[in-house]
């Protein structure tokens, strides 16, 4: 009983960087209709830009939160800027969009690999770990911390998108892309502005990996991408508050098959449990449900 | 009727010719063995790509797990070919690989194929990572650590004939009354719905056809290179396989056939490159993409029909 709340604890820590990355995931395929594969990629780079900024720069903790976040976006601009802009301005059918996207994936991957080697390499401790023990609940002050701007960066997210100017921008264009062109809204500088910020967050996911796990390499991307996307999906894909509990269900999941013994089934786990959701609920937990248009 | 058993004959003399050719110049040492299992792998490839296009290109329902059917095959032919390595072992395990994967494509086909676009690609996605999984964990599958010394059975000839084969029946079932029904469907859903066709059946068919041949080109794959692995059969080998049907272009199984060559020998060319080939290949693919977005041929389709026939040319595009 105990390793199994205490897994739950561990899966919500989890789950929040989930979280965070369905965030990226859910806003593009909300506002482009775009799985961008890419987006576990630009997690990925993001750690990188801690560890250098860390180690090199010997900056603390805060300030590489925030300059990850913001080079991640720019990031983030550019590969929309240059791979997708041009696709979606020839209006090229969506598997060529998403064949891009692979593309991306990939050119990242193995761009970081070539150029500072495949091998995993330890994350600084930016911050003390400190083990705290509640009753019989060990929870660090790392733990702590992801939870805690993961929901910060959620509620921020929440206030911009459901509060500002360009997050009202967002949302009609993600409702009808030509109608929103049409009342005067800059489609593409919407778009580029959504890219910025889904990349911002998974810029901190990767810091805050970092963190947790210590270890980081080209390839951490890859896995923890397709999981955040089908978080994306559980929850509803364009809901983002459907994507938050989507990456809670996901790590929580993960960590309870690890509880009851049979860890290498786990993302088994995960792969059933999103097949049931779309079977009872075909656009997700959140989702709406979609008219046919005859 | 007749021109029909023309062009099959016509098709079977130009598969045949290709056959002659490698045979040929193997013979004479143009082609080395290195080269050779390239082409090997083409062929493999050609079967995996001409079937996903089935799925993905003539029902328009978009498939993201090959790879899982790819490895049923896989698997049951290294087992049974371990157990027996004779021909009849060959044909049992190709056999029980495509009995398997059509049971289990049937039975995730009915509920899934209603769910569209992009949450079918995430639940096939999902159908073969379990697949993947279970495998791993398994202890008949050897588990992670895989099958190793796989009698080989299958040579470059036999994949060739296969790839042959694969591909006139996918070509033949388009050109049938099912294959029309299957293209109304992608067409418009709603439309075939009310002329009475049972869209979930019509894409069940290509479903299952898609994933039954994806599994003799598992079963091809492991007695080819006599060692599989789980890894293998990751969701990025389904990719490399949508790589090559976009790339020929959606719907063109001539498209799918020429891309998965190009690719082979793009793949030749880049083993000069070490540690930089996958950058390049990333960037190309990228490049392709943005230039020709539609892959090298669209929907085009090369007929033999269409080179007898003037008037049938006019016809068909303007289809």
């Amino acid at each position: 009983m105990q390793v199994f709340i205490q897994q739950i604890f561990n899966g919500i820590f989890l789950g929040s960087i989930y979280a965070l990355l369905a965030l990226g995931y859910t806003m593009v395929y909300g506002i482009i209709g775009l799985i961008n594969f890419a987006h576990g990629d630009v997690y990925m780079i993001g750690a990188f830009i801690g560890f250098y900024l860390i180690t090199s720069l010997h900056l603390n903790f805060w300030v590489t939160l925030i300059l990850t976040m913001a080079a991640c976006a720019l990031i983030g601009m550019l590969i929309e800027f240059l791979a997708y802009r041009p696709l979606r301005h020839h209006g090229a059918p969506k598997i060529t969009a998403l064949i891009t996207a692979i593309g991306v994936s990939f050119l990242l991957e193995n761009g970081m690999t070539f150029l500072f080697g495949g091998d995993s390499r330890p994350f600084p401790q930016a911050i003390k770990l400190v083990t705290y023990h509640i009753g019989f609940l060990d929870v660090t002050n790392i733990q702590i911390l992801i939870f805690v701007v993961a929901v910060a960066l959620m509620i921020a997210l929440q206030f911009i998108v459901q509060k500002t100017k360009m997050g009202r921008a967002m949302r009609a264009v993600s409702v009808d892309t030509e109608a929103a062109s049409i009342v005067g809204i800059k489609v593409d500088q919407t778009i580029s502005f959504t890219f910025a910020i889904g990349s911002a967050l998974a810029g901190a996911a990767g810091v805050l990996i970092g963190l947790y796990y210590n270890s980081i390499d080209p390839l951490m991307g890859m896995t923890p991408g397709i999981k955040a996307f089908i978080a994306a999906v559980v929850g509803g894909i364009g809901v983002i508050p459907g994507a938050a509990l989507g990456g809670w269900l996901i790590g929580l999941i993960e960590t309870l098959t690890y509880s009851i013994g049979i860890s290498s089934w786990k993302d088994a786990a995960v792969y059933a449990v999103l097949i049931l959701v779309l079977l009872v609920r075909p656009t997700g937990i959140f989702g709406k449900k979609e008219g046919e248009k005859v | 009727m007749k021109r029909n058993i023309r062009d099959q004959l016509i098709w079977l003399a130009i598969a045949v010719g290709g056959w002659l050719v490698i045979d040929l110049l193997t013979l004479v040492g143009i082609i080395s063995p290195f080269i050779l299992t390239i082409i090997t792998m083409i062929e493999i490839n050609v079967i995996l790509a001409v079937s996903l296009n089935l799925i993905l290109g003539v029902s328009g329902q978009f498939s993201l797990g090959h790879a899982g059917f790819m490895a049923i095959g896989a698997y049951a032919s290294a087992i049974v070919a371990e157990k027996s390595n004779s021909i009849w072992g060959f044909a049992l395990g190709i056999l029980i690989g495509m009995a398997i994967s059509g049971i289990i494509a049937l039975i995730e086909g009915i509920p899934t194929l209603r769910l569209r676009g992009d949450y079918l690609a995430i639940a096939t996605l999902g159908v073969s990572e379990i697949i993947r999984i279970t495998i791993n964990n398994l202890e008949i599958t050897n588990g992670p650590k895989g099958i190793f010394n796989i009698p080989a059975q299958a040579d470059w000839s036999i994949v060739y004939i296969f790839a042959a084969v694969i591909t006139m029946v996918i070509v033949n079932l388009v050109h049938s009354k099912t294959g029309r029904a299957i293209l109304s469907v992608r067409d418009n859903e709603i439309a075939a719905a009310s002329l009475g066709i049972n869209t979930t059946k019509f894409k069940v068919i290509a479903f299952v056809v898609g994933a039954v041949a994806a599994s003799v080109a598992g079963s091809l794959y492991a007695t080819y290179l006599q060692s599989i692995t789980p890894s293998n059969f990751s969701f990025m080998q389904s990719i490399s396989t949508l790589i090559i049907v976009v790339l020929g272009g959606v719907g063109s199984i001539t498209g799918s056939i020429l891309a998965a060559v190009v690719l082979g020998f793009v793949d030749i060319i880049l083993q000069n490159y070490g540690a930089l080939r996958m950058v390049l290949y990333s960037l190309m693919l990228i490049a392709f993409m943005l230039f020709r977005p539609s892959g090298f041929l669209g929907t085009w389709e090369f007929s033999i029909s269409r080179l007898f026939s003037a008037k049938n040319k006019s016809q068909k595009e303007s289809k």
